[in-house]
């Protein structure tokens, strides 16, 4: 049986994961990371993007993670998130809305319009986006 | 006679203040349940970042936070959350009593004070009790927001920096349960370090990309995260004990309507009687 670690992802509004997994795969800001156990310690940001929890026995998990920080200790990785949603959370619908309302903005240059604002938001639905389409990729 | 109207009047006044009793423990009641849930949710985040911080307090970096850096105390301050409205019992005063001790302690040891007030209550006290308040914010509402508390916490954090206080004291009430809140006085910054025996060797994170950004971020959502936390907590506090407190209010007009309403009947009872033994009396006379 491989070895396990305990991994618990909070957001400021709730508790959204805590258990053993063998293994996460977040977006840190320096790039993918992928942790298993016994990792050595280890502070880092995390970008807006799928996090994917291995748990015990191969299962795969996918959660939304927009922004926050990932500490890894040895026998505990926790990932402090900013906000974060549950895979079945999320709507697709919507952020595809919120995705092309944001690119229009961004087009629309007579709008007076703070762009770093919307430049995040776009970020933030494309983020959205693609943690969305990675678990329908699994499901097929 | 003039007695039993009086203890009519009575009964019916304090049937009057059972009534407002009676409602505002189940409006209590009601806000509780939603606090409650605000502040269980919040828990967690809270609780862990207290980790991540106790466990970056434990290694040794490279690059020292001075929020992180034990100094020499010479003067400290307090962040006390209180409630904005009374009618809560004792939940206040247990709280303030226990700050007073600490500062007394303080004070004897030759160690200055000052005091960051979130709530009115505490802003009342400290007005009569004296003491050095730098900030107050005095309308701390039932659904706080992490932006109305900045204010007040920033003039203690920049006090931090400026060497003017050297350790700062976060004071609430705990919730515990329903009937129970503690009184807590907990240190903010610099944070205490966890005890633990796994981290007394050596050691350092790996900080990608820079530890100074990662370090001072988390401090910042440390802080936020703890007070906001305190305040939800205190709001939760504030309506358990004040349902509590409504409850005993109510329970107890009820005891005195039975009482007054006992004493009403003896007295009209005897009215009865001393007429009927005035007719009696009357009668054989004649």
């Amino acid at each position: 049986m491989a070895s396990t670690v305990l991994c618990s992802i909070v957001s400021a509004e709730e508790e959204i994961f805590s258990g053993q997994v063998e293994m996460v795969i977040a977006s840190g800001t320096q790039g993918e990371l992928g942790i298993m156990p016994g990792h050595t310690p280890l502070l880092t940001g995390v970008k807006s993007g799928p996090v994917r929890l291995i748990l015990e026995g191969g299962a795969e998990e996918i959660y939304f993670a927009s922004g926050g920080y990932l500490e890894v200790q040895p026998t505990s990785i926790t990932i402090l998130a900013d906000t974060a949603l549950r895979a079945d959370d999320l709507d697709e619908a919507a952020a595809v809305q919120a995705k092309q309302k944001a690119e229009k903005e961004l087009q629309d240059a007579k709008a007076d319009i703070d762009f770093a604002r919307v430049a995040a938001d776009l970020q933030e639905q494309a983020a959205l986006l693609r943690t969305i389409q990675k678990i329908r990729n699994k499901k097929h | 006679m003039a007695n039993a109207k009086e203890l009519r009047k009575q009964i019916g006044s304090i049937k009057n203040t059972q009534k407002i009793t009676s409602a505002m423990e189940m409006v209590a009641a009601s806000k509780m349940r939603k606090v409650q849930e605000q502040m269980a949710r919040g828990r967690p985040y809270s609780d862990r970042i207290r980790d991540v911080i106790g466990h970056v307090a434990n290694a040794s970096p490279e690059y020292r936070h001075q929020f992180m850096v034990q100094r020499e105390v010479k003067r400290v301050g307090y962040i006390v959350v209180t409630t904005d409205k009374g009618l809560c019992g004792g939940l206040n005063v247990n709280l303030l009593k226990a700050v007073v001790n600490d500062i007394k302690h303080k004070v004897g040891d030759g160690i200055e004070y000052d005091l960051c007030l979130l709530g009115n209550k505490g802003t009342q006290f400290f007005r009569s009790y004296g003491g050095n308040v730098v900030a107050a914010s005095n309308h701390v509402s039932e659904r706080p927001q992490i932006s109305d508390l900045i204010g007040s916490i920033k003039v203690m954090l920049d006090a931090f920096e400026e060497g003017r206080v050297d350790k700062i004291y976060l004071a609430n009430n705990i919730f515990v349960n329903t009937m129970t809140q503690t009184p807590t006085i907990r240190q903010l910054v610099p944070p205490d370090a966890i005890e633990d025996d796994s981290m007394s060797h050596r050691w350092d994170y790996i900080y990608e990309p820079d530890a100074r950004e990662l370090i001072e971020g988390l401090l910042t959502r440390f802080i936020e995260a703890q007070v906001y936390q305190a305040v939800v907590e205190n709001v939760a506090c504030e309506q358990a004990a004040k349902m509590i407190a409504m409850k005993n209010a109510t329970d107890n007009a009820g005891d005195l309507i039975d009482e007054l309403q006992l004493i009403m009947n003896n007295a009209r009872q005897a009215a009865i009687t001393q007429e009927l033994s005035e007719i009696v009396g009357g009668a054989a006379a004649v």
